[in-house]
């Protein structure tokens, strides 16, 4: 009965010789909450790719809702790290939620009525819908934030994949939106998976928690011991130090 | 009435008919040109597209249909390039431009009757606008219609955010060949009005206009279209009754609305 949402085995990713990604092994279930972090260019935006079918793995096997990734995008949810556009292009917060619709629309369909109709549903979940007619580049930093999760909610996702979501959106929109999350993970039962740099921020929202440098530290529950982010990092990391009332990092015997 | 008069003669109606349709293509093309910020990328086509005018000439056949051919080659070329990220975009824009030009230049050279036509190609003469032309004008422009018709989500979703586009799905690589080609294809019936070297104020002025007063993307097409209209009827008429050069005419009509939408928009 208990579908595995994610199911990677023994895969490995390399370019130009080198392993970018090193015999990764994991699973995730419904409404699980994953928190991914590791340093910069560890490979975490590559393994979310990989998620999404657009980096073949040169060896293992991927599976999404048991199916090859490219076959279930259309279940799965996208938010890419911040979101590089035009800040006068000319579209509505509507119209870019509707861009998320593609995968149910399909090539040279047009947008109908219920398109619109979930359009506005989604812009509701993330509480933006009075912003639906705003011109995109008229909205802040987190309405932005909050007007992509819509797109990648509108196809209704069971899955949601988020690239650092909150990277350039002040400290107050970001407890916003890890609440906002929140609600998505608990209330609509939609599986996430959270790429971040701020392992204390996440770790209060997320029920598990990994650590990806090339390979993947990650014991299928929302701990980590010391010597796992030492070793994906390569150096001590001093994250107790702000006490976390959630314990992130096992305490070493 | 100057109008009347204008519109006796057969070489002013074709003109008017191509500039009409011409206005169309810079219209909705431009916009997509100035959205996916390509307008060196057009501008390299429409410099490349000499060469295949100059082969044309050369071989004896329509120099148009050759200008069309290497302008969709460079565009494929380009948008090959760009993706397999050897060379960055803007050398290859570079290499393909001056090729084309050199080749042009060449060919015609070697062709007889050179040095009208060569001005005509590098300045623009819609004088000069045959009835096939206005015809092969018009076809293209219905075609190109179509297609942003039928792919306008795509266009614009690709527009908008390519990375996002690519991981939903869309086939990024193919439509974003698909515009450089509808681009080459613009470009080159633009050379035949204002010229090889004034195209790229064309394309891109209607939608920079058109774009600070219009909201939403069919409002700036047709704000757009509208102006490309206008810019083409009073340059031709400017220029048939000053007789001065109808490709600068038009494009200092443009560059002056442009200039000037500006300073009041202040």
């Amino acid at each position: 009965m208990t579908e595995n949402i994610v199911s990677i085995k023994g895969l490995w990713v390399c370019r130009a010789e080198h392993a970018v990604l090193e015999d990764i092994n994991l699973e995730l279930h419904a409404a699980d909450f994953l928190g991914l972090i590791g340093p910069n260019g560890g490979g975490k935006s590559t393994l979310l790719k990989v998620m999404l079918g657009l980096i073949k793995p040169d060896r293992g096997s991927i599976a999404i809702f048991g199916l090859p990734p490219a076959a279930a995008r259309s279940r799965v949810g996208y938010v890419p790290q911040k979101t590089v556009f035009d800040q006068s292009f000319p579209v509505k917060a509507l119209d870019v939620v509707l861009m998320g619709r593609y995968s149910r629309t399909g090539l040279l369909h047009r947008y109908g009525r219920m398109d619109r109709q979930a359009a506005l549903q989604a812009l509701a979940a993330v509480g933006m819908e009075d912003r639906a007619l705003r011109e995109i580049g008229a909205l802040s930093g987190g309405e932005q934030q909050r007007v992509f999760v819509a797109r990648s909610l509108v196809s209704d996702p069971e899955l949601l994949l988020l690239d650092e979501p909150t990277a350039g959106v002040d400290s107050a929109q970001q407890t916003d939106f890890y609440d906002l999350l929140c609600h998505l993970n608990r209330d609509l039962g939609i599986a996430i998976v959270l790429v971040s740099h701020d392992i204390t921020a996440i770790s209060k929202y997320v029920n598990k928690i990994a650590c990806l440098n090339q390979r993947l530290y990650y014991h299928d529950s929302k701990e980590l011991c010391n010597e796992d982010i030492e070793k994906a990092y390569g150096c001590p990391v001093e994250m107790i130090a702000h006490g976390t009332p959630h314990r992130v990092l096992r305490e070493h015997d | 009435m100057i109008e009347m008069d204008f519109l006796q003669y057969d070489f002013m109606r074709n003109a008017l008919a191509a500039g009409l349709a011409a206005s169309v293509l810079c219209g909705i093309i431009g916009i997509y040109v100035i959205l996916n910020k390509i307008v060196f990328i057009s501008d390299g086509i429409a410099h490349a597209a000499f060469g295949g005018i100059g082969l044309g000439y050369f071989l004896g056949y329509d120099p148009l249909a050759f200008g069309i051919g290497s302008a969709v080659m460079t565009a494929l070329g380009i948008g090959m390039v760009s993706s397999r990220a050897r060379i960055s975009e803007d050398t290859a824009i570079g290499v393909f431009m001056a090729t084309g030009m050199a080749l042009g230049i060449m060919l015609l050279t070697l062709s007889q009757g050179y040095a009208r036509d060569l001005y005509g190609y590098l300045f623009g003469n819609i004088l000069a606008v045959t009835r096939s032309d206005v015809l092969l004008i018009s076809v293209l422009t219905l075609i190109i219609l179509a297609l942003v018709f039928l792919l306008y989500k795509e266009f614009l979703l690709l527009s908008f955010d390519p990375i996002y586009a690519e991981a939903i799905g869309l086939p990024v690589q193919s439509l974003r060949l698909l515009l450089l080609a509808m681009v080459a294809f613009s470009v080159v019936i633009l050379i035949k009005i204002v010229g090889i070297i004034m195209v790229i104020a064309l394309l891109t002025i209607p939608g920079a206009i058109s774009r600070r007063h219009m909201k939403g993307l069919p409002a700036i097409m047709a704000g757009s279209i509208f102006l490309g209209a206008i810019f083409v009827t009073i340059g031709l008429l400017i220029s048939y009754e000053l007789d001065v050069p109808s490709g600068a005419t038009i494009i200092l009509t443009a560059a002056a609305t442009f200039f000037l939408s500006t300073v009041l928009s202040r």
